[in-house]
Order: structure tokens, then C-alpha cells, then sequence
């Protein structure tokens, strides 16, 4: 019983910053209507970045976020400037192809700058960790939740409570109608690219610091991301939230229950009857025809 | 002008049949083997994505399914290494349709970005499953395919052909659905899915139906390479490469095209191959290639078809506009 609710907690904990990921690829969506493919390999990119500055300037890994977060931020704007404002037609399927040879590119960068060996990001307090209900719990695992979800609440107010969120919601709801009122939606389209890439910086340290990576942890990772976004419904940033708590949890208890190499099989599984018998996912609107 | 594009078919026809006489190094024919299959791949993916519209991102499921159906296969009759066992390789694609049949049919009860995702997602299902159903794929460890008895000097060339045949079959079958009514029909769920199915399109079941006959196509290839390879490993048998390299083809070449597909595999494959030899020793191929991609889908977004036809097109017209731009004139001149 015991190890259950631990796992329940650790899912819980991981649970905040794969829900922090998977918003960018919420807004992202939302606001473009384009799924970047790319999300992780810019997660395993913000972990690099985290580990190079912490390796060659022994900057904490924490406080290195005041450099990668920007970082990030630059080169979504640039990617969106660059790669995606020009297509018209068939938006979907080219920005597709477009971001995975952007995620190659960065993944042979990676491979050519950091050697395909696995690395994990250290810190002095890596071992540390607190005694709750009779287990450890370590520091790392609590400081990323925290991390993500003061993150979180920070993206919520700046969708939900500021100017730029109303014209970021309007841009959601209706290109057009909300380019005629005066909102520049490409700019609007720049900048939530760039946020929805900057999260990742804080995901990949996450990730960094409780997972040994390499440029090829991508693949997995971003298929769990996908999971989460269908299974909270596209573009719905309270189901990402939701989904990415019940896929950790349930993740975890299965591992402790059942066996480790089971534990994403029965969350795809659970994706399946959800496509089954809700395809819109939990929170999705179901699809209307276009107009 | 029909005769010409008969000569010029048969002439490739004919090129493509001597190829490995006139190249009989083991290492070009080897590329030219995978080139074939992923003509064959790009042109199956075009079945299903490039004449409905929905982009499936997952086809290196069914070609992982192919690859895996044909080990078991081979494992479970005691099959030996040979000309016979490409008979196994239909018995393969069979299964990997089989299996299509209730995937495609969860995968396609959503549509546009979510289809895209859920594609995606099933692949890396199956890698799990390679991975953890030990008793049946021996997980980690890989299976191996028995081993023909060909020496290393013509060993590919048996390979080649098979891939050829492949090929055909592939195109003749997409040709045959381009110039049905059942492909004007998947051409219309493209367009316009409500409207069509108002017009009485049954659409789920057209949707099933590309959807397996494409998943075949995907299973004979992944059949065919898992016997040319000899071994066969979860992360190589589904492959996320695999499910992004057809449809760059085929966007290369001009989806829902005939021939775009062929012309994407051709010029892409090699390409590949080629970078991973040339620059793979010191990790620049994968730069390479994306930058290319990119390069390429930023300038040619339509597809080399489609974009050649519109010039072709264009040309036409200016030139029948100046023709009779030049009589309106003369006529002028006359009066």
C-alpha cells in the first residue's frame, strides 16, 4: 500500500512538468493549428543547455533557466519567422514535415556537439531528499514540480488575465475575424511559438535531472506528449493537465504493481478506448466541419 | 504525344531491368534495392494518405508488422533461406492488412491533426510490444530470417527483382485506383469529406479499405527488407524514420500524383544513403539531410509533379496567348 501512494506521489510530481510540455504543444496547436513535432527534441535541446552552462560555467542549473528560458524564446521566434509564416495552403501536413527536418537538424546537431552518450544533469543536491510518510522523496522531484507550476500559473494568467492573452485566444478562436479586428496575429503566432518552445527549457531540465539523456530520448518522449494532448483533447490546456497527471500516475502505479515494462502500454491502452468512445478526448470540442 | 510517354515508361522499364547488369557492384545494388522498396513504400502511402487527404504518419508500423510477420512466419514453418521464401513474402503483407483492419478502423474515427498524432502514437505502441512480448519476438535480442545461399557477388540481385516486381504491382494497383470510380471517390473524401459522404460516398469504409490496401504494401516491403537484412530488432523493425521517409517522398514528388511518389523514393533514397556514407562517419549526415528537407519543402512546397505541370501549363498558355496575340494582330494589320 504503502509503495502505491509513493508512486501515486512521484506521479503527481513528474505528472506537473510533462504537463508543463505538453502545454506548449497546447498553445502551439491552439494558436498555429500546427503540431510541433519538434517539442522534443527542444526539451532534450533545454537539457543540453542546462548541462553545458552548469559543466563549463558552473552555472546552478536552476538559476542557468534566466539564460536558457530566453534562449529558447529567441529561436522559437526565429524557427516560426523563418520555417513556418509562409505557408498558405496545406498548412497542417507541410508544417509538419517542415518541423521534423528542423527536429533532424537539431538532432544531428546535438549528436555532432554532445556524442550520442547518455549524460545526466548533476547538481550538489541531486542525492538530497526529504522523509514524508516513512520514504525519501528527493528535493529535485519537488523543485521541478514547483518550478512547473509556478510556470503553469503563469502561462494560465497570461492566456487567461492579459491583453495579449484575449488576442492570443481570439487568434485561437478565428484568424480572420480577429485580424479584422486589428490583432496582429502573426506577431501574436511569433510569440506564442516562442513560448511554447521556451517551456521547454524548464522541461528539459526536469527531464535532464531525473533522467540520463541523449538526442535520441526524443522519440520517447514526444510520443508521450502526443498521448497527452489527445487524451486531454487538442488544444484544451485544462486537459493537458489532467491527462498528463493521469498518464504519470497511472504510469507509475502500474510499474509498481505490475511490471515497469508495462507501464505505457496500458496508458496507450487506455488511449485506444478513449479513441473508441470519446475520440474528441476528455475535454476536446468534437470536430465540426470546417468552413 | 501518348507514344512518347510509352516509349519513355518502357525505356525506364528497361533500364530498370538491366541495372544490375550493368551495375553488378554488391554496393550499389544494395541501395538500389532499398530505393525500389521505398518507391514501393512512397507509392502505397500515396494510396491511402495522398488520395484521402489524411496524413498518416504511422506507416512504419505496417512495415515493422510486415517485417515481424515474416520472421514468425519463417521461424514457426522452419522455413530455409531461397528463392521460395519470397512466395511467404504476400503471405506477409496479408497479415500485416489483417492486422490494419481494427487499427485503421480506431486511427481513422478522428480526423486531421489528431489522425496524425494517433498514427504516430501506434508506432511507438508496437515498438513496445516488440520490446516486452519476449515470448513472441524475442524483445530485446531481435529475430533473425533465414539466410539465402547466394554468394556475396549476386547475393542482391534476387533482392532487386523481387523489390521490381514489388514496385510494379504498387503502381499498377495505385494507377488502377487513380482511374476507378472507387479512387474518384477517395479523391472526393480528399476535397471534401461531409459533401462527399452527402453524396452517398460511404466514406468509412473507402477510408478502411486505402487504409489496409496501403498497410499491405507497407507489409510486403518491411517483409522483403527484414529477409534482405537477416535480423530484424524492435527499433529498427518500427522505425520512427520509417513513417517520416515516404511521406517526404511522396511530398517531395507531388502527393496524390501517380508518378510523384516514384520520382520522390528515387532521388530521396539514394540521397540518404549516400549522405550516410559520405558524412555519417563524423555525424553531419542527419544536418544534412534535414537542412535539405527543409530547403526543399520551404521552395518546392506543391511537389515536383504538380509544380513541373503548372510551368508545363503556363507555358502552354503564354505560348497559345502569344500565337494568337500575333493573328489578332495581323489581323488588325489586314483591316
Amino acid at each position: 500500500m504503502r509503495i502505491i501512494i509513493e508512486s501515486i506521489i512521484l506521479g503527481i510530481l513528474t505528472g506537473g512538468v510533462y504537463a508543463l510540455m505538453a502545454s506548449g504543444l497546447t498553445i502551439i496547436y491552439g494558436v498555429l493549428d500546427i503540431i510541433n513535432v519538434a517539442q522534443a527534441i527542444f526539451v532534450i535541446l533545454g537539457a543540453y543547455l542546462s548541462y553545458e552552462l552548469e559543466y563549463y560555467l558552473h552555472i546552478d542549473v536552476f538559476l542557468g533557466l534566466f539564460l536558457t528560458i530566453p534562449t529558447m524564446f529567441l529561436l522559437g521566434m526565429a524557427i516560426e519567422r523563418v520555417c513556418l509564416r509562409k505557408f498558405k495552403e496545406n498548412r497542417t501536413m507541410l508544417s509538419i514535415l517542415v518541423l521534423y527536418a528542423v527536429a533532424l537538424i537539431i538532432q544531428g546537431v546535438e549528436n555532432y556537439l554532445f556524442t550520442p552518450n547518455y549524460v545526466q544533469l548533476q547538481t550538489s543536491y541531486s542525492d538530497a531528499s526529504l522523509p514524508i510518510f516513512g520514504f525519501h522523496l528527493l528535493y529535485i522531484y519537488i523543485f521541478c514540480f514547483v518550478l512547473s507550476i509556478i510556470l503553469l500559473t503563469v502561462l494560465y494568467w497570461l492566456v487567461y488575465r492579459t491583453k495579449f492573452g484575449y488576442a492570443l485566444r481570439a487568434s485561437m478562436q478565428n484568424r480572420t475575424a480577429s485580424a479584422l479586428i486589428g490583432i496582429d496575429v502573426e506577431q501574436i503566432q511569433m510569440i506564442t511559438f516562442g513560448i511554447g518552445i521556451s517551456v521547454s527549457a524548464v522541461g528539459g531540465l526536469a527531464f535532464g535531472l531525473t533522467n540520463s539523456f541523449n538526442s535520441a530520448s526524443s522519440f520517447d518522449l514526444i510520443s508521450r506528449l502526443f498521448v497527452i494532448i489527445i487524451l486531454g483533447g487538442m488544444g484544451s490546456l485544462r486537459g493537458t493537465l489532467v491527462a498528463s497527471f493521469a498518464m504519470l500516475i497511472i504510469q507509475d502505479v502500474t510499474a509498481v504493481i505490475w511490471q515497469p515494462v508495462w507501464s505505457s502500454t496500458v496508458f496507450f491502452l487506455l488511449l485506444v478506448l478513449l479513441l473508441v468512445f470519446r475520440p474528441q478526448g476528455l475535454f476536446g470540442l468534437p470536430a465540426g466541419r470546417k468552413q | 504525344m501518348k507514344i512518347l510517354k510509352i516509349v519513355v515508361l518502357l525505356a525506364a522499364l528497361a533500364c530498370a531491368i538491366l541495372f544490375p547488369l550493368l551495375f553488378p557492384n554488391p554496393a550499389i545494388d544494395a541501395m538500389a534495392v532499398f530505393t525500389l522498396l521505398f518507391t514501393c513504400a512512397a507509392s502505397g502511402w500515396n494510396i491511402f494518405s495522398g488520395y484521402t487527404g489524411y496524413v498518416s504518419l504511422g506507416y512504419g508500423t505496417y512495415y515493422g508488422l510486415g517485417a515481424y510477420a515474416m520472421a514468425l512466419i519463417c521461424r514457426s514453418w522452419n522455413i530455409p533461406g531461397g528463392y521460395t521464401t519470397f512466395l511467404l513474402v504476400p503471405l506477409a503483407g496479408l497479415a500485416t492488412s489483417l492486422l490494419a483492419i481494427p487499427l485503421g478502423w480506431i486511427s481513422l474515427r478522428v480526423r486531421g491533426h489528431t489522425f496524425v498524432i494517433v498514427t504516430i502514437a501506434t508506432l511507438y505502441v508496437f515498438q513496445l510490444l516488440a520490446y516486452n512480448l519476449q515470448f513472441l519476438t524475442d524483445g530485446n535480442s531481435g529475430m533473425t530470417l533465414p539466410i539465402p545461399p547466394w554468394s556475396a557477388w549476386d547475393f542482391n540481385v534476387p533482392f532487386y527483382y523481387v523489390a521490381l516486381v514489388l514496385v510494379l504491382l504498387t503502381i499498377g494497383v495505385s494507377w488502377w485506383i487513380r482511374s476507378s470510380k472507387y479512387g474518384f471517390c477517395l479523391l472526393a473524401i480528399r476535397d471534401d469529406e461531409e459533401r462527399a459522404r452527402g453524396l452517398g460516398i460511404k466514406t468509412g469504409t473507402y477510408k478502411l479499405t486505402a487504409f489496409v490496401i496501403a498497410a499491405f504494401f507497407a507489409g510486403m516491403v518491411g517483409a522483403v527488407a527484414a529477409y534482405f537484412t537477416g535480423s530484424i530488432f524492435p527499433p529498427s523493425a518500427f522505425d520512427p524514420t520509417f513513417d517520416v521517409a515516404p511521406t517526404l517522398m511522396v511530398f517531395l514528388g507531388g502527393a496524390g500524383t501517380l508518378l510523384g511518389p516514384v520520382i520522390g523514393a528515387v532521388l530521396l533514397e539514394p540521397l540518404q544513403q549516400y549522405l550516410i556514407v559520405q558524412f555519417g562517419a563524423v555525424g553531419l549526415d542527419l544536418i544534412l539531410y534535414g537542412s535539405l528537407m527543409l530547403l526543399v519543402i520551404l521552395q518546392v512546397p506543391r511537389g515536383i509533379v504538380p509544380t513541373i505541370r503548372r510551368l508545363w501549363v503556363n507555358w502552354r498558355t503564354s505560348k497559345n496567348m502569344a500565337v494568337r496575340h500575333s493573328g489578332e494582330q495581323e489581323e488588325n494589320a489586314m483591316a
